[in-house]
């Protein structure tokens, strides 16, 4: 009977979220606030507690975090990775700082304490790569000339991540101070090693995972990538190293056609698990806690419109391109998603912060769906504030023209 | 011809360059094959104002519409230098005794004075192949000679 009532829970929480899917994309937004909002509607709190299938969600949560990690470090090539943090890493300093400053002085504003102010920086601090590659590519901007820009800064963040995931973890863990340099200094050691095994070992690598004079078997593909991803991602949580981090290292160190291969056979339980960790965070958070947070959420949502918009402005500006790309940068980045959830999602399982849960929740949702839109708008809101300034600011300056895109590095 | 390579971390490959008309075209190279064909704005150069997204298939038919005839028409233009040659590009039939056989089995030099210069598979393009080479159905033999013996050369790949 219990079996029982776990099937139905877990397939009523899988249906809704499917048609939750659905409805997101006739509206054109990302399915994530709705999973979001469902998660709501399931906890303790919500329309629907759920009571049964809450630890089978709990661990399908903690698999979609590696997942979602694994599949982000996938898609990048080690070149791709440094030629990254050499083109932007100016950029990508200015947008961690001006980014997760806010969220550090909210939190201390809110009295939250350092650590749980230190942890909503970083909530604030992540744009959301999923969202945006998605928002890119149904806009048809992929080829547009700031993309490259936006892009070199979200490898940024990931990498940052790689280094702060790691601190936070240890931090939460009240480690000592001795101890959580040693997580950080194995975790920027291990990603040395995955950048260093993906750009001269790769082979070695690949053949671990898959026998290249077979033709590509999609089972044993998916079962020893997933086999490598989760006891690495194991291992590095018992040595109290963020195991998302581990996920996202192997991503990296696997590349070539088996990366190819490994992304394609992944997606769909990715997708399945991305969801239920969605859900979890939604489960976890008690929906009558959300109006007390709203307000402050909703400034702060605002500020990380305004901050994310100077940075994309900025970056956009330094690789020598026009006002009109230099805003449709800056609305690139605002969304929020996946990896502010990740962040949250390690404090409140850490027990901080009461508050930061709901709060957490509420700045992703409304930035999950700002994000997308504002990119959507950017071009006639930034048209019509261009004819507003020149017919304010008196003779109309002439419109500097476009300096030539500086030349890209060949190869 | 200046062609910009851009890479696009997460996503693929741009490649871009000036056409003489003025125009700007380029192409967004996206991992498992897809392709999208872009033209800029010639108002925003930083603007994409089309996008042409073409799955993998398509990709393939494109490159091939592109790439096949302007060989021939290239070896056309030789060709055309030495009276009374032509070039052909001559499929490989459904049905044809060849597909799956290397080339020398043909013997279509030996028996019809025609030369095979080059095959073209999915878009791309296998020149000076060898008598070795395995011929697949679907390919397209690019064959130079007189109308008479490239007319006989397909007859071989039809029947054999």
């Amino acid at each position: 009977m219990h079996q029982a009532s776990i099937f139905v829970e877990l397939g009523l929480v899988l249906t809704v979220l499917g048609f939750a899917g659905g409805l997101a994309g006739r509206l054109g937004i990302s399915p994530i606030p709705l999973y979001l909002v469902a998660g709501l509607a399931f906890g303790q709190g919500g329309i629907l507690p759920l009571g049964a299938s809450e630890e089978f969600i709990e661990i399908g949560a903690d698999l979609g975090v590696v997942l979602l990690l694994l599949s982000l470090g996938l898609e990048y090539t080690a070149d791709e990775l440094i030629v990254g943090l050499r083109r932007n890493s100016r950029a990508g300093l200015v947008d961690l700082v001006l980014n997760a400053a806010p969220g550090v002085v909210a939190g201390l504003l809110l009295g939250w304490g350092p650590l749980a102010a230190t942890v909503l920086g970083g909530v604030t601090a992540v744009s959301s790569s999923g969202i945006i590659s998605k928002v890119l590519r149904d806009l048809g901007r992929l080829g547009n000339r700031e993309t490259p820009v936006v892009l070199s800064v979200l490898v940024i963040e990931d990498l940052a991540m790689a280094v702060y995931l790691p601190v936070i973890t240890a931090l939460l863990a009240h480690e000592t101070f001795g101890r959580a340099s040693l997580s950080v200094s194995i975790a920027l050691a291990a990603l040395v090693l995955a950048l260093v095994l993906a750009l001269r070992f790769s082979g070695a690598v690949s053949r671990l995972v898959d026998d290249p004079s077979t033709e590509r078997d999609d089972e044993n593909l998916l079962l020893r990538v997933l086999g490598l991803a989760l006891l690495v991602a194991g291992g590095a949580r018992m040595i109290h190293v963020s195991d998302a981090v581990a996920a996202f290292l192997v991503g990296i160190a696997l590349s070539g056609p088996v990366a190819e291969g490994a992304r394609e056979v992944l997606s769909p339980l990715r997708d399945l698990f991305a969801a239920v960790f969605f859900v979890f965070f939604g489960l976890r958070t008690n929906p009558s806690a959300i109006p007390p947070v709203f307000l402050p959420a909703l400034a702060l949502a605002v500020v990380g419109v305004a901050t994310k918009v100077v940075t994309g402005w900025w970056a956009a500006r330094a690789s020598g391109l026009a006002t009109m790309g230099r805003f449709r940068a800056g609305a690139a980045l605002v969304a929020r998603g996946e990896f502010s959830i990740v962040i949250a999602g390690l404090a409140v399982a850490g027990g901080i912060e009461p508050r930061l849960g709901p709060f957490a929740a509420c700045y992703v949702l409304l930035l999950a769906v700002l994000g997308p839109v504002g990119a959507r708008f950017v071009e006639p809101i930034t048209r019509a504030g261009l004819r507003v300034r020149a017919r304010r600011g008196g003779p109309p300056r002439p419109p500097r023209p476009p300096s030539p895109p500086r030349p890209e590095p060949v190869g | 011809m200046d062609v910009e390579e851009t890479a696009l971390p997460g996503i693929g490959l741009r490649h871009d360059f000036q056409l003489r008309s003025g125009a700007r075209l380029g192409v967004v190279s996206r991992r498992g094959g897809k392709r999208e064909v872009i033209v800029y704005d010639p108002d925003d150069p930083d603007r994409v104002s089309l996008s042409l997204k073409l799955s993998a298939e398509e990709s393939d038919v494109l490159a091939e519409l592109l790439g096949a005839p302007r060989m021939v028409e290239k070896l056309t233009a030789v060709a055309d230098a030495f009276a009374g040659l032509v070039g052909e590009q001559l499929p490989i039939p459904p049905g044809s005794p060849y597909a799956g056989r290397p080339l020398g089995d043909t013997r279509a030099r030996t028996r019809t004075g025609a030369s095979i210069v080059a095959v073209v598979r999915r878009g791309e393009v296998f020149a000076s192949p060898r008598p070795d080479f395995l011929f697949a159905e679907g390919d397209v033999v690019v064959v130079v000679g007189t109308p008479e013996n490239t007319a006989e050369v397909a007859a071989l790949l039809r029947e054999g």
